[in-house]
């Protein structure tokens, strides 16, 4: 890693105005590409990230459209299996697992812990140029012969097809990395750079769960990265360890992978977890009910959740000692699951709630995530998991917790961390409506998708019986209505970008230590670390509202 | 192409899902799936009752305590942070919930993984993108791409593949497993009502894995001797031409090559009789006899520029009458 | 791999007096270094750290976690090996004979060296003893070229012989052909060695187009050897090369059909381990250069510190490499 200066630091003159901030503070080019400021990163994640979701967006619509009529619609049997690739690959891997922790914790988990910055800087930076290269080289695939093998890359498909899957495979691998970086830079970050007074039991719950997150990508993302490695090389090589023809084991590759990638999915609900438990008690102006509960599940669900990987296994001839013991702690993990929810919704029992964006985002969070919850359990008894197994069931169950949980949650959090982000308010109406089509779109696109499942339409299915067709249209209605809602999004935050008014300090009457500072935050955030005397949802009542300056005030 | 590909599916194979007195699942046609369909509905009406619970709280409480606005700076009631006996009952319920789901599930899955002693034994065959059954005959055997299987019989099927993963499923038996290239596995089912029902494969295996269509015809009681007795004779006396027609879709030919002359994953047989191809390799060679069996029995052996070698061996798979019957077939399409 | 190189980059930056992080709150009008006397003490000390005990434990924290994932990347491959070794056990006892063990030993002494001088420059810099300091990383970076010279020996032989993973998997020599099957079975190198003579000819005598008049005593002996017994195969059985209950030793006398396993497993982990030793010679390098500029002493050696940690888990994961790769029997 050769020593970029830091032209951040060599620039700062003395003495700036009172309204200098980390957007003002130097210009140019260089001064977002070298920076080492946690929050400039998390706003080039920010922005990359939803250049994916994008992308990826662009090619989930163009699945939904092929699948709007049995055989062809606009594409080739081979092209929508590219497209259903790189959709996958380019969501989880570019998008949700990076998209809550490295965007949105990047910006906020330093303020959150009235930190001046995460422990490893140029950690942080080259976890952010990692993730640009694990990007170009999934690009790379996409560009030459796209990669056709699902995100899942199962041998010994992976190793024989002749698309080009060693680009796309090196990019998840590079972006493993990038993920470490990033959890281990928060753990670290977390244990050594709390304030005074900040016991773990005062942080926020977005800490909390960007902890277990962050164990998880520490723990798990190298073995995806070995497994990979091992994929390529067999590719190149002939290795002989996947591939049967060979001598390989291409079971061995699903246990592989999946001891990575089940884990991953709590990398991607987690912090989603985390950012709801932010936004429900600010939002009710209430403490949240069950604090202590919600943190240890965080990290409890992150622990049982390497003993799962399994579940996924039950139709691959594992044994039934191996899918039973498997089955079980999936059972274990569905319980501290739906007290978190019995948590959240008792929050705003005798609350006072505002119904902003952010919260209304949050509620759509509690709407999927109870069903995609409960779809979960039914893929866990083993009998009928059996049935379901690879169909549009487990399609619509792991769209309504990824994207009806994870990037709800992101919007709610995008929205809730806006105004201290870039120290702009966004139009609040728009931003209503726009949560409003998200959530009816969600629902419309993947709710008739549980119904084909169970009725045994397999997924990854470029052409389908004609019985199956109206559900599946009414689901591409949906997949648009989704475009439309995100698009209107997008609109409404850029205006905000250009035009928003000013934001205050504190938009939302929030007690936890990133609405200490102005909107945006200064270049060190904190001068000195703030003490921390209460828990992070203690003191709703010492804060007024003040409409001159549309924000909450402390009360004299 | 494709659509061709569909049309010569369509007529007489693409199965159809026989009508479905349940809302949610296909009709249940074996005996395991009585258990599994009660497990499911079990689940339903839980799932239902949890979600409307948490819904009606959720609207029950942003519509009572909705804040006036901002300004009237209301605070929240003082309520309890945590409410021992309601955490219990939350916590409890569902743990009760669970576990009897976990028991019948894993009932459910052992009954689903354990054939009984005296089942029939099937063999099916996975390769892109193609199932194919091999059935006993007092002579030999015979192959067929359908599954038929007798009523009221267990039967247990040994699963394999050549080269990908697949996976068998057949909803209306509610059961599922993959097709493991280098080791076999198995499921087992009996049937409980005659009919017509869809084989989907379940694990994505490439190009045409949705078109890796097939179904299973379950035969009333005794019928499916009779059937066998004369599909074994049909497959036993047909020779020339017209055997390796029938082997041409019964063995997946048909889904890498075409005989209409428009290349697919393979070189499309018409006219390929006596053509001079053009080798991966660069050196030309003339399509005879030999090389046609050669192809069969060794595909990566002389592959047609263009073509990626990826057609698998039908060493073992194909008799010297099918061979015969095949090449007799090609040499019919001019 | 970075994480010493960011704490001491991070210190770097911060090595011109720390910027004023107050100054959004505009009404306190007096320069940073007034508040902060630690950091002016401290140039390696980072703007966002309070004392250098803080950036030190962060550090070996996160150094740490770090070791944690490289054990779990290579914990990926252990286990590929174990259940390659439990399902294609004779694969093993086949390979071994063709690596070099003394090489190989060597090699650990090296690393085992190469460790000592490392953990010993770390209190070197603790002291700020500068001179050894500078001899102890030049000796261990020694130590890493010699071992990567050796393995280049090692590859280079195996490339020779044909020993590649995979496809390029074709070996010049036979089993009974080496000199450490030799040595350790000789009787059984004997009796293969005859097998295979007669082999040959078994395959001879038909090509030569004399099938039936050959029929004779030749022949008679080799059928004779097809089916030895028990007692016969002794000596093979002992060796590890058949089965006990296999009355055929043709087949494995031959080599096993899996081995191109054990060498794509054997060259992807030492391969992988190799190339961690190369990006420890980089850091080891780096360290030096900043040793040269004086910079390390009591409150600022977490960089030594932190590459050593790393160096030994290097050493480590060698340790274990030796044995399952080159003692296996």
């Amino acid at each position: 890693m050769a020593s970029p200066t830091t032209t951040a630091d060599a620039a700062i003159p003395e003495k700036k105005g009172a309204d200098d901030n980390y957007l003002t503070h130097d210009k140019g080019f260089a001064s977002w590409a070298f920076t080492l400021d946690h929050k400039r990163i998390g706003v080039m994640y920010l922005a990359s990230v939803l250049s994916a979701f994008a992308l990826g967006g662009v090619f989930a619509l163009l699945v939904r459209t092929e699948l709007w009529s049995p055989g062809r619609t606009i594409m080739e049997h081979d092209t929508y299996n590219q497209m259903f690739t790189l959709h996958g690959a380019i969501m989880v891997f570019l998008v949700i697992i990076p998209g809550i922790p490295a965007a949105l914790g990047n910006i906020i988990l330093p303020l959150h812990l009235g930190a001046k910055d995460v422990a490893f800087p140029k950690l942080n930076l080259a976890s952010y140029y990692l993730w640009i290269i694990g990007c170009l080289c999934m690009l790379g695939s996409l560009v030459t012969n796209a990669v056709d093998t699902g995100w899942t890359f199962y041998a010994p498909y992976s190793t024989t097809t002749q698309t080009n899957v060693i680009p796309a495979a090196m990019g998840a691998f590079i972006l493993g990395f990038s993920s470490i970086f990033t959890g281990l830079n928060f753990i670290v970050t977390i244990h050594k750079l709390r304030p005074p007074g900040m016991t773990f039991f005062r942080m926020p719950l977005f800490v909390w769960a960007l902890y277990s997150t962050a164990l998880i990508q520490v723990l798990a993302t190298p073995v995806i990265g070995i497994t990979l490695l091992m994929m390529i090389v067999e590719r190149v090589f002939g290795l002989g360890i996947f591939d049967p023809s060979l001598g390989g084991d291409p079971v061995l590759f699903q246990h592989f992978f999946w001891f990575y990638s089940h884990p991953a999915v709590y990398i991607m609900i987690v912090p989603a977890f985390g950012v709801v438990s932010e936004i429900i008690p600010v939002f009710s102006r209430k403490r949240l009910f069950g604090y202590q509960f919600i943190a240890i599940s965080s990290l409890a669900i992150a622990f049982l959740g390497f003993l799962v990987w399994g579940h996924h296994m039950f139709t691959s001839g594992q044994s039934v000692l191996a899918g039973t013991i498997f089955s079980a702690i999936t059972f274990l993990i569905a319980i501290p699951t739906a007290i978190k929810i019995f948590n959240w919704v008792s929050t705003m029992y005798k609350g006072r709630i505002h119904l902003d964006t952010p919260m209304l985002y949050a509620l759509a969070f509690l709407w999927v995530f109870t069903i995609g919850g409960l779809t979960g359990v039914f893929l866990a008894v083993m009998g009928v998991d059996i049935h379901l197994h690879d169909t549009y069931f487990v399609v619509a169950h792991f769209h309504y917790v990824m994207m009806g949980g994870a990037i709800t949650a992101f919007l709610g959090g995008l929205h809730y961390w806006f105004p201290k982000a870039f120290g702009k308010m966004y139009d609040e109406k728009t931003g209503r409506i726009g949560a409003l089509i998200v959530f009816v779109g969600l629902n419309l696109t993947f709710f008739p998708q549980f119904i084909l499942g169970s009725r045994g339409m397999p997924r990854r299915y470029y052409n389908y019986l004609p019985e199956f067709q109206g559900l599946h249209q009414l689901s591409t209605i949906g997949a648009f209505t989704l475009g439309i809602g995100f698009l209107l999004t997008a609109i409404s935050l850029g205006r905000a970008l250009k035009n928003g008014k000013p934001a205050p300090k504190n938009p939302w009457g929030g007690v936890t230590l990133e609405w200490t500072t102005t909107s945006p935050p200064p270049y060190y955030n904190f001068h000195t670390p703030p003490p921390v005397t209460a828990g992070p949802y203690d003191g709703y009542e010492n804060l007024v509202y003040d409409e001159k300056i549309g924000g909450y005030v402390a009360k004299t | 192409m494709t659509l061709h590909l569909l049309a010569l599916l369509a007529e007489p194979q693409l199965p159809k899902l026989a009508p479905s007195d349940s809302f949610w699942l296909p009709v249940d046609a074996s005996v395991t799936s009585r258990n599994i369909d009660w497990v499911w509905d079990f689940m339903i009406w839980v799932s239902l009752l949890v979600t409307i619970g948490v819904f009606v709280a959720i609207f029950h409480f942003i519509t009572k305590y909705k804040a006036k606005s901002r300004a009237a700076n209301e605070i929240a009631e003082k309520s309890a942070e945590h409410n021992t006996a309601l955490e219990i009952t939350w916590s409890v319920l569902p743990l009760f919930v669970c576990i009897a789901l976990f028991v019948w599930g894993f009932k459910g899955f052992v009954d689903l993984r354990t054939p009984p002693k005296e089942a029939m034994e099937l063999h099916a065959n996975a390769q892109k993108w193609k199932w194919t059954f091999d059935y006993k005959c007092a002579t030999g055997g015979m192959t067929d791409d359908t599954l038929h299987v007798p009523i009221d019989r267990p039967v247990r099927m040994l699963i394999s593949s050549v080269d990908v993963l697949h996976a068998l499923y057949i909803p209306s038996f509610r059961t599922k497993m993959d097709a493991v290239p280098g080791r076999y596995t198995d499921l087992w089912f009996q049937a409980t009502k005659a009919g017509d029902y869809p084989i989907f494969c379940a694990e994505y295996c490439g190009t045409s894995h949705s078109d890796m269509l097939s179904h299973v015809v379950v035969h009333p009681a005794g019928q499916y001797e009779t059937w066998l007795k004369g599909a074994c004779e049909k497959a036993d006396s047909m020779v020339g031409p017209e055997r390796g027609k029938k082997l041409y879709s019964q063995q997946g030919c048909e889904t890498c090559h075409t005989i209409d002359g428009t290349p697919k994953i393979g070189p499309s047989w018409k006219g390929l009789f006596g053509k001079m191809e053009m080798m991966a390799d660069g050196t030309p060679y003339k399509v005879d006899e030999n090389y046609l069996r050669e192809s069969m029995m060794d595909p990566t052996a002389k592959v047609v520029q263009g073509f990626a070698p990826s057609m698998p061996t039908y060493k073992g798979k194909l008799s010297d009458k099918d061979i015969d019957g095949l090449i007799e077939f090609i040499k019919t399409l001019k | 791999m970075s994480e010493p190189s960011t704490e001491t980059q991070a210190a770097k930056t911060a090595s011109a007096p720390p910027p004023a992080a107050h100054e959004g709150h505009g009404h306190e009008d007096h320069g940073h270094e007034a508040h902060d006397p630690i950091h002016a003490a401290n140039p390696h000390l980072a703007h966002h750290f309070d004392t250098p005990q803080q950036q030190f434990d962060a550090g070996k924290l996160g150094i740490w976690l770090f070791l944690l994932t490289e054990v779990l990347f290579f914990a990926g491959l252990f286990c590929a090996y174990t259940v390659y070794r439990s399902m294609n056990p004779e694969v093993f006892v086949y390979a071994h004979y063709f690596l070099d063990t003394k090489l190989g030993a060597l090699n650990t002494c090296v690393l085992l060296i190469s460790s000592l001088t490392a953990a010993w420059a770390v209190r070197n810099a603790q002291l700020r003893e500068q001179k050894m300091l500078m001899i102890n990383i030049v000796v261990t970076i020694a130590c890493a070229c010699t071992f990567m010279c050796v393995k280049y020996v090692e590859y280079s032989h195996k490339y020779h012989d044909g020993l590649l993973p995979g496809h390029n998997f074709q070996p010049k020599e036979q089993i009974w052909e080496l000199k450490s099957f030799r040595d350790k079975h000789p009787e059984a190198a004997e009796y293969a060695e005859k097998l295979a003579k007669l082999d040959e000819k078994k395959a001879e005598a038909p090509a030569g187009g004399a099938a039936k008049p050959s029929e004779g005593k030749a022949e008679e002996k080799a059928e004779k050897i097809e089916r030895p017994t028990e007692e016969e195969l002794e000596p093979l059985l002992n060796a590890g090369l058949v089965g006990p209950r296999s009355l055929d030793p043709s087949a494995h006398i031959s080599r096993p059909r899996m081995a191109h396993v054990f060498f794509g497993i054997y060259f992807f982990m030492t391969g992988l381990h190799g190339f961690h030793v190369l990006i420890g010679i980089g850091i080891w390098i780096w360290m030096l250069v900043k040793a040269a500029k004086g910079q390390f002493g009591p409150t600022y050696f977490g960089p030594i510190d932190f590459t050593a940690l790393y160096w030994h888990l290097v050493d480590l994961i060698w340790i274990y490499l030796f044995p399952l790769l080159y003692l296996i029997h």
